[in-house]
This record gives C-alpha cells, sequence and structure tokens, in this order.
C-alpha cells in the first residue's frame, strides 16, 4: 500500500485552563490519502475544529499539542518542523478554508491583492506576476469579470463569491492538502450547492485531498468518500460514505442520522439524544458516550473502548463490536433518568 | 403592460373551514435609500412586496427562503416590531396595524416571539426565573408566590428544572437557552408565536429536542405557529403548510406534502434539489441557479425570478408580467405564468412578447431521492 499524504498517530491536544485541562483532542489517529475527501463529522465541542488547527500547527498557549502525538505529512512528522519550515507549509502544501469568510479576509485590501500576496510570499513572484496569477484564480474559480471584481474589497461581494475568493487564495499554490471547516456552513443553500460542486470540480482537476469539517450530514453524503465521526475529542465511528449511512454503528452516530428530519420523510417526532456534549475538562469514565447512550451497561461505565473494526475497512468505538446482542435491548438513557 | 396582482390572499376554505386567526394581505416593507447623510432618497429597498396568507388556529406555517428574501422582516412586522409600510393584518378580528400602544401591548400577550440566537436574545443580567416573569409582571397575570410557582411550571415544562430559576443564561448551553426563550414566550400565554430560526443555531441532536418541544408544547397548548426557517427539512418536518419567499414575494403556498412532492414554482424547485441529502446512493441531479439573488433594491421587472428561471418555456412575458399568486391545483398557489392553469392568457402573454405556451415542468431533480 502507498504511503499516505497524511498519518496521524495519537494526536492529543490540550488546553491548560483555570477550570482544569480541556483535553479537546485527546488521541486521534487517521490517515488521508493522495485525492481523497474525508469528512470529519461532529457537533460543537466534539474537538474538530480543533483537530483542524491542531495539523496547521496553529495552537497557541493555554493549548498544547502533547509532545508524543504524530502528524506525517508527505514523509515529514510537521511537530518536528522549525518555524520556518512550518510557515512554508502553511498556505503552500496545506491550506485551510474557514466558515466565514468574512473574516478570513482582509477588509481594507482588494481581493485581487490578496489572492496576490500568497504568491509573492511563497513564490517570490513579481507584483505584476502575482496580481495576473491572482486574476487567473478568480477565474477557475468561477468569478465573472474577473478583472473587474479583482480590484473589489471584500464587502462589495456577495458571501457566496467572498468565499470563492477564499478558495481561490487556498489553491493559488496547488495545495496537496485543503482542510476546509465548514465551508459552506454561513452560506444559503442554493449558494452551497454552487460551492460544493465547485469544490469536486477543482479536486478532480488539481487531484488535491480535502479533510472536510462539517456538523452536516447531507454536505458529508455528497462530498466526501470516507467518514469519520467525532466525540469527546475522539474519532467514535470511521467508515466509507455509503456504510456509515446504511449500517452505522456507534450509538452516537445512529442517534445522529435519527435526529436529522430529511426532505421527503414523514416522521411523527424526532429522535434525540438526551443530554449535551459534556465539558472536555470533564470527560465521562469509560466510554465518553455512555451516559447518553441508550444501550449503556456495566462495561461501558467502566471500560474505554478501543476502535473496533467492525466490517472491512469500517471501525467503531463501542463494545457492542463484542456484545452485539445488547443492541436489541435499548433503555433510557442516563441522562434521561437524572 | 398586463400586470396583475394578486390581492385577495390565497383561499383555502375549501379545506379549511375555519377561520383564520391571523389574516395579513398585502404586507410590504419598504426602506428609503439615503444617499449620504442629508442627501435625498436613492430609491426603496423592497424587503417585503406584498405578501398575503393565513394562519389557522393549531397550524403551523412555515415561511421559508433564503438570506434577504423579508421572511424574518415579515415576522417582525406582524408582530410591529418592525412597522409596516402599508398592508392589512388582522388578529383575532382586531385590525393590528390600527392599534394604539396600550391595546397593542395587550395584543402583544396574545403574539410571541422566539428568536434565533439564543445568545444575543437573553439579557445576561437577568436570572432565567426573572426573565420569565418579566411577562407575567407586565401583564399584571400573576404576582408574589404564585408567579414563582408559575415560572417553575414553565421552566417544568420546557425540560429545564425549576432550581435554574436563579441562574443566569451563561451557564447554560445553546439549546438550553433556547428554551429559556421558548418558557418567556409561553410565560404570557400566547395562542401565536413567531419562530424566527428557533433551532437554526443549535446542534442536530439539541436541535431535534427543541423542534419535539415545540411540537409537543402546540398540541398541548393548541398553539399557532408562524415557523421562519431557511432549512427546508425542517420545514417540511414541522410545518403543515408552507409558503415560499424569494425578493420580497410569496412565490409558492401549499400543503407541505404538495409542496415537497410537486414543487411548481421553479424557485422551489432549486431550493429543494439544493438541500444535501444524506444518503450517498450515486449521482444526483441538481439543479444549479447561476449567479446571485438580485439586490432588493433593483430587483428585476415582472417575475423577480426570471433572470435566474430555469423553466425551458421561459420567455420575454416572464420579464414583463408580475405573476400572479395563483391556485393550480387545490390547496396549491404559484406564481409563474408558465405553469398551467393560469389566468394570464395566452393572448395577455403574446400582447406582452411570449413566445411559448405554458407547460407544465417538474424536472427530476427537484424531488428528494426519497420520492423519487
Amino acid at each position: 500500500m502507498a504511503e499516505s499524504l497524511l498519518s496521524i498517530e495519537n494526536l492529543r491536544t490540550y488546553f491548560y485552563t483555570e477550570a482544569g485541562v480541556a483535553r479537546a483532542v485527546d488521541g486521534v489517529s487517521f490517515h488521508i490519502d493522495a485525492g481523497e475527501t474525508v469528512g470529519l463529522v461532529g457537533e460543537s465541542g466534539s474537538g474538530k475544529s480543533v483537530t483542524a488547527l491542531s495539523l496547521l500547527r496553529l495552537i497557541v498557549p493555554p493549548g498544547r499539542i502533547e509532545p508524543d502525538s504524530r502528524m506525517v505529512f508527505e514523509g515529514r512528522d510537521l511537530l518536528r518542523l522549525s518555524d520556518e519550515d512550518m510557515r512554508r507549509v502553511r498556505g503552500n502544501r496545506i491550506a485551510m478554508i474557514f466558515q466565514e469568510p468574512m473574516t478570513a479576509l482582509n477588509p481594507v485590501f482588494t481581493v485581487g491583492d490578496q489572492i496576490a500576496e500568497v504568491s509573492r510570499v511563497h513564490e517570490r513572484a513579481s507584483r505584476k506576476a502575482a496580481w495576473k496569477r491572482a486574476v487567473e484564480m478568480l477565474e477557475l474559480v468561477g468569478i465573472p469579470a474577473p478583472e473587474d471584481r479583482a480590484k473589489e474589497y471584500p464587502h462589495q461581494l456577495s458571501g457566496g463569491m467572498r468565499q470563492r475568493v477564499v478558495i481561490a487564495m487556498a489553491l493559488m499554490m496547488r495545495p496537496a492538502l485543503v482542510i476546509a471547516d465548514e465551508p459552506t456552513t454561513a452560506l444559503d443553500v442554493t449558494i452551497q450547492a454552487q460551492i460544493l460542486d465547485l469544490l469536486k470540480d477543482l479536486q478532480q482537476r488539481f487531484g488535491t485531498s480535502i479533510l472536510l469539517i462539517t456538523h452536516d450530514m447531507g454536505v458529508v453524503a455528497e462530498t466526501a468518500s470516507r467518514v469519520m465521526v467525532m466525540y469527546g475529542g475522539e474519532i467514535v465511528e470511521e467508515a466509507p460514505v455509503g456504510r456509515i449511512f446504511a449500517a452505522p454503528h456507534h450509538p452516537y452516530t445512529e442517534g445522529l442520522l435519527g435526529a436529522m428530519p430529511r426532505v421527503g420523510e414523514e416522521r411523527e417526532r424526532l429522535r434525540t439524544i438526551p443530554g449535551t456534549v459534556p465539558p472536555p475538562t470533564n470527560w465521562p469514565s469509560g466510554c465518553r458516550f455512555h451516559d447518553r447512550c441508550p444501550y449503556s451497561w456495566d462495561r461501558t461505565e467502566r471500560e474505554h473502548p478501543p476502535l473496533y473494526e467492525v466490517e472491512t475497512g469500517h471501525f467503531s468505538r463501542c463494545h457492542l463490536a463484542e456484545e452485539p446482542q445488547r443492541r436489541s435491548q435499548p433503555h433510557e438513557p442516563m441522562v434521561a433518568l437524572t | 403592460m398586463t400586470a396583475s396582482v394578486v390581492t385577495g390572499a390565497p383561499r383555502t376554505e375549501s379545506r379549511e373551514p375555519k377561520t383564520p386567526l391571523l389574516s395579513v394581505r398585502n404586507l410590504t416593507k419598504h426602506y428609503e435609500r439615503k444617499a449620504g447623510l442629508f442627501g435625498g432618497s436613492k430609491g426603496v429597498v423592497r424587503a417585503v412586496d406584498g405578501v398575503s396568507f393565513d394562519v389557522f388556529p393549531g397550524e403551523t406555517l412555515g415561511l421559508v427562503g433564503e438570506s434577504g428574501c423579508g421572511k424574518t422582516t415579515t415576522g417582525r412586522a406582524i408582530l410591529r416590531l418592525i412597522e409596516p409600510t402599508s398592508g392589512d393584518i388582522v388578529f383575532d378580528g382586531q385590525d393590528v396595524l390600527r392599534l394604539d400602544a396600550a391595546p397593542l401591548r395587550r395584543l402583544r400577550r396574545k403574539m410571541q416571539i422566539i428568536f434565533q440566537d439564543p445568545f444575543s436574545s437573553l439579557n445576561p443580567r437577568m436570572t432565567i426565573g426573572a426573565i420569565v416573569r418579566e411577562g407575567i409582571t407586565i401583564h399584571r397575570l400573576a404576582e408574589g408566590a404564585e408567579a414563582d410557582r408559575r415560572v417553575k411550571q414553565l421552566l417544568q415544562e420546557v425540560g429545564l428544572r425549576p432550581e435554574y430559576a436563579n441562574r443566569y443564561p451563561h451557564e447554560f448551553s445553546g439549546g438550553q437557552r433556547q428554551r429559556v426563550g421558548i418558557a418567556r414566550a409561553l410565560s404570557v400565554q400566547p395562542n401565536f408565536i413567531v419562530c424566527d430560526e428557533p433551532v437554526s443555531a443549535l446542534d442536530v441532536s439539541v436541535q431535534a429536542q427543541v423542534i419535539n418541544l415545540l411540537q409537543d408544547l402546540q398540541r398541548d397548548r393548541g398553539l399557532s405557529y408562524l415557523f421562519i426557517a431557511h432549512d427546508l427539512s425542517v420545514v417540511e418536518h414541522i410545518a403543515d403548510r408552507v409558503a415560499v419567499m424569494y425578493l420580497g414575494h410569496i412565490v409558492e403556498l401549499a400543503n407541505a406534502r404538495d409542496l415537497y412532492r410537486e414543487p411548481l414554482m421553479p424557485y422551489t424547485q432549486a431550493l429543494l434539489s439544493a438541500v444535501p441529502v444524506p444518503e450517498p446512493v450515486g449521482k444526483r441531479e441538481r439543479i444549479v441557479l447561476q449567479g446571485d439573488v438580485p439586490s432588493p433594491a433593483n430587483p428585476p421587472s415582472g417575475c423577480v425570478f426570471h433572470p435566474r428561471c430555469h423553466h425551458p418555456k421561459k420567455d420575454a412575458a416572464c420579464a414583463k408580467i408580475i405573476p400572479p399568486l395563483e391556485e393550480k391545483a387545490p390547496g396549491h398557489f404559484v406564481a409563474c405564468i408558465k405553469q398551467p392553469p393560469t389566468s394570464v392568457t395566452w393572448e395577455a402573454q403574446r400582447s406582452n412578447g411570449a413566445t411559448n405556451q405554458p407547460e407544465r415542468y417538474i424536472p427530476r431533480a427537484a424531488i428528494g431521492r426519497n420520492l423519487a
């Protein structure tokens, strides 16, 4: 098997706060192959965004990436790079697209200048050459009249156009990996469809790998080939996209899918997951989902589950893998009873 | 120009014999754009431009559309949190737009609102109990120990522990705060609530809890909701009827089931086809609209959707004739002169440059895969 573009082993990112140690990312391992789109799904507080920021080494005190974490990208351990080398990786080999394009763009520079800056910094391109490249990129991401648009400021563009500008900036250096953190969450649904199509199209053209971070299972279903579900700072399930929807194994994944209303489906009531995501300073013992789980039993309270391989390429951090008969005996979750 | 505008509201009496609790007719809200501090008018922004609908007792009417379509302005204008420019609003037999301050305050006891952002809509200096109690005191519904008892009962009803009454909003999660907002709305015993994107800021699992709560409360208290949202799957789940807004106009209004199974307005079709479906089975066809929504300061002539429309029979008449919101099937109202039947005659269309006869058009991509 070829070596992965990115492989992460036991990533732990902790925040040392007055309220205690927040174990936001707590032993995450995964890999991304060249040209692959991997979805990272989870709710607020699950650790998905901190995972992304850790990949770019953008964690600042009181946060810290714990020393035994490993992040190997294109054969190099990112955690051993000098700050200078890491800066060359950022924006050049790994780029990031943020949720809110207005905050990712500088309001006092034209969008053309901001895109051109990427090429000036990373390629030491001349002012003129960089500007020309910026206009080309704007055209590539489907912005009409790119020469004129390049001279405009972010506030003069619509939300969808701004997100295209951010994508143009991210792809300027033809990075091997793009981390897209909720890239369409701030956009309307018809604009979201345009942006997702654009990302897919650009990925096919350049063979870029994408780590797509989202809370929206629908976006993942239409974009990713593999999905990882995060809960409590850990990956609790990982599977090819078809399997996660057809046969979710982890009760949390099952709960998330059951809680979503879907167009064209008539249901009297939505299934809910009682309670809320626990605080990262105080993850529950054993399985971190046990108090909200309808199948929990004494073992889940005591014993932290490993990632079991439940079928080829499908992993689940749930003891049901060893005691599947318990799935037929759901009960009221513990939090619902308190 | 043959411009016909619907003046009455879509009638649904045939299947809804009840009298509406709320009737909105030709509601408009125009904002004047000023050129500089002392400059003259630069024209008007037509945020809401002639909207009519009814809400019946015990019903949920969904109001969907993308940012800037006027759905939030419509919701607030009904409560007169924004003063409408013109139109008629009748609530429970009362002419809302002609009420003075005192009767308006009394009326607001009956009409409440739940806001989108549970972080900015609760006063951080007030305890949860004080927030819920405020309306009870203002409307003199109870005082002293009786008011305390009611607050505790309300907190319990929305799924919060009564002892939380002494805590402050920052101590709660988004979902819990939204429950506080719901308890506050319920405290004055309304029979109508405008829910303005009440679950958009919440995580999926919490969203489901709040939706179920809103449905339980509706059943137990016989509430009517105007449920404003941009998430079409949430609206389909909770609404009995759905109105779709685009650039200040209602462009389609129907039973939820009919609207999602047989969307007739090309804009609704595009909207439905854009919703990502959590079922990765093969490739889905999708109607991808070109460009962005035009500015309401300078809306397109004729049908406001015509520049982005994908109806194969679209022609010059669409840019000239304002399409009336008319009944195409029982209880199913659509503003499109190219979807038959239409009251805009072929002669009228031809004299406005029409070249294509109307023809029924529902692309496969418009219907969610689950329905196909």
